[in-house]
């Protein structure tokens, strides 16, 4: 069974079909990234997998449950026990530190536990960086938080939506490369962007034009050590 | 780390680390409790500060015997029964024939100290008779007879044929000196005032008095209560109130309170929109937060329980304040419409404090609730 499985899901406002009759797979352990201009639909899906909006036809499997019947207060809840989400903007709460950030997320999950909140940002590279606000971090530091935030509940996958949209050359190699130890570790990874070179380090990915599923690419020089065959 | 515990860093760190934001909403709560707190503290002292105002017009007790003469026993036994801290003066006083040159003239004999207690409003040109042989004589007297501050005049008393065995009876007399010209604009500038002890000397008769004039800082129902206890406990004793004045004293006091009690509702009601309006400012600033922690998986119910713990605090700081700064704001009032010191009730602290984290609480409910409908992928979208 796949982790993620959508199911001819359609999202229409009015006239406007964001998605159209997609349908799409993703196995656990899999590192798949979403292209396409603005527009073309890569945010609603986004929101959908991420349990933010619910479509308007068609089913959307995650872990074997239909998200797309469940009420709002269910989607919650399985948005904190399953899903781990990077954002473009960051998105800390400004006046807590790094570590309270990490933190945060467990408090809404289970209970806080400092340690294990310390290892996390250890694995991200930013233990001497804990006691800072956002503010006293540049944006690779923060998406760093951020990225430490969403795996700290050990999700069943992680969404990144334009996680390197906002940071440098640098800073962008640094979280592809975070990326990278994460799925060798064995965390499924959607990922939302616009970069061509963050999109082609994926295993798979797929185009989207118009709400519609345009292209799918198998990343054959994929350098990671889980295969896309692994899987199947 | 335990939930509450983080719970409580978070509310904390939220104030302390968002401290510009956080003061102008601390100021508006800590203005609503000034205003709260010193105008409860008003309008509970109102009664007192009003009563010690109205002690100035006299008393409001009056004691006369339910037989012929009052004795100072029976007056000390009346007086026993009110609570020593709301006695404010009792002047006992024994009214007698006199004359002054062969003309009758009415001389009061009393405690000058007593007299002076509950006579306040009393205007002496002079002095008050400080020890026997001194007299005060009322404005009307000394015109008639032409009497003036430092004057001496003898004071002669007749007694009654019948009080008497003798065949020929014979004038007392005491020579005094004036001290002071008594002008009140009432029936008072027809007597001349001398102490008991003079007049006693010059009648031959002790202790005993007409009637004992008290005043008591009460109000109106336990002046009732006083009476009635004074008049059932002392057989020989009637308690009378002064009604003009315990009458006004209670109509002025109820409409008093009644205005404060209504500025402190309005001002209440104020406070309330002042604070609900920051409230919902500090909320819809935070939307944007509100959708993180919903996308990171916080329910509504947790959201709501951060926002009204971060308001409690608030209302909880704000009320501390308030309470000392409504203290020193009705102490000024007090002091400067009074002429003098309000007293301080600790029970005002707990309903001050209780007052402004409510207030915040439910201020901040709506604009939560409303937060809590927000779409994340919208909010961080920016949108």
């Amino acid at each position: 069974m796949s982790l993620l499985e959508l199911k001819n899901v359609s999202k229409i406002y009015g006239e406007l079909h964001a998605l159209d009759n997609v349908s799409l797979k993703v196995e656990k352990g899999e590192w798949v990234s979403i292209m396409g201009p603005s527009g073309s639909g890569k945010s609603t899906m986004m929101n959908i997998i991420g349990c933010m909006d619910k479509p308007t036809k068609g089913e959307v499997l995650l872990d074997g449950v239909d998200i797309s019947k469940e009420s709002s207060k269910n989607l919650t809840t399985i948005r904190r026990d399953k899903i781990g989400l990077i954002f473009q903007q960051f998105h800390l709460v400004n006046y807590l530190t790094a570590l309270e950030n990490v933190m945060l997320a467990q408090y809404y999950h289970s209970i806080p536990d400092e340690k294990e909140a310390m290892e996390a940002l250890e694995r991200v590279g930013l233990a001497d960086r804990a006691k800072h606000l956002p503010s006293q971090l540049s944006g690779g530091e923060q998406q760093r938080v951020c990225v430490a935030r969403a795996l700290i509940n050990h999700p069943e996958i992680i969404l990144a939506d334009e996680p390197t949209g906002n940071l440098d050359e640098a800073n962008e190699k640094v979280v592809v490369d975070l990326f990278h130890k994460l799925h060798d570790e064995g965390t499924t990874l959607v990922v939302v962007t616009h970069d061509p070179e963050v999109a082609e380090v994926a295993q798979r990915m797929i185009v989207l034009r118009s709400g519609r599923l345009s292209k799918e690419v198998v990343n054959r020089n994929f350098t990671g050590k889980i295969k896309l065959e692994d899987n199947n | 780390m335990k939930k509450r515990r983080m719970y409580f860093k978070m509310i904390t760190a939220s104030l302390m680390r968002r401290r510009s934001r956080m003061i102008v909403a601390l100021l508006s709560i800590a203005i609503g409790a000034t205003v709260l707190s010193g105008l409860l503290t008003i309008y509970y002292d109102v009664p007192r500060q009003l009563g010690a105002q109205f002690r100035n017009y006299g008393a409001n007790m009056i004691l006369t015997s339910t037989e012929e003469n009052l004795s100072l026993e029976d007056v000390d036994q009346a007086v026993s029964v009110i609570k020593s801290g709301d006695v404010v003066g009792v002047a006992p006083y024994r009214y007698e024939n006199v004359r002054i040159n062969e003309i009758p003239v009415v001389a009061a004999g009393t405690q000058m100290s007593g007299a002076k207690s509950t006579s306040p409003y009393w205007s002496v040109e002079g002095e008050w008779p400080a020890q026997n042989g001194e007299l005060m004589v009322g404005a009307k007297v000394a015109d008639k007879f032409r009497l003036k501050q430092g004057d001496s005049i003898a004071v002669s008393f007749t007694p009654d044929e019948k009080d008497t065995n003798d065949e020929v009876v014979v004038d007392s007399s005491i020579d005094f000196k004036i001290t002071g010209i008594l002008d009140t604009g009432g029936s008072e500038e027809e007597y001349v005032y001398m102490s008991l002890d003079d007049l006693e000397e010059l009648t031959g008769d002790k202790g005993i008095v007409n009637i004992a004039e008290l005043s008591v800082s009460a109000q109106s129902d336990e002046l009732i209560a006083y009476a009635d206890t004074i008049s059932n406990s002392v057989s020989s004793v009637s308690a009378r109130l002064v009604k003009r004045v315990t009458a006004s004293e209670t109509t002025v006091l109820t409409k008093l309170q009644a205005l404060v009690l209504l500025v402190t509702i309005v001002v209440l009601a104020l406070t309330m929109i002042c604070v609900f309006t920051t409230m919902a400012a500090v909320v819809a600033e935070r939307r944007k937060e509100i959708g993180l922690r919903k996308a990171i998986g916080a329910s509504d119910k947790s959201i709501i329980a951060e926002f009204v713990g971060e308001s409690m605090l608030l209302g909880l700081l704000g009320g501390i304040l308030g309470t000392v700064l409504g203290f020193i704001f009705a102490q000024q009032v007090s002091v400067n419409v009074f002429g003098s010191s309000i007293s301080f009730r600790p029970l005002l602290i707990p309903i001050t404090i209780f007052a402004s984290m409510a207030v915040t609480a439910l201020s901040s409910l709506l604009p939560i609730r409303s937060a809590t409908d927000v779409d994340p992928a919208l909010v961080l979208k920016g949108e």
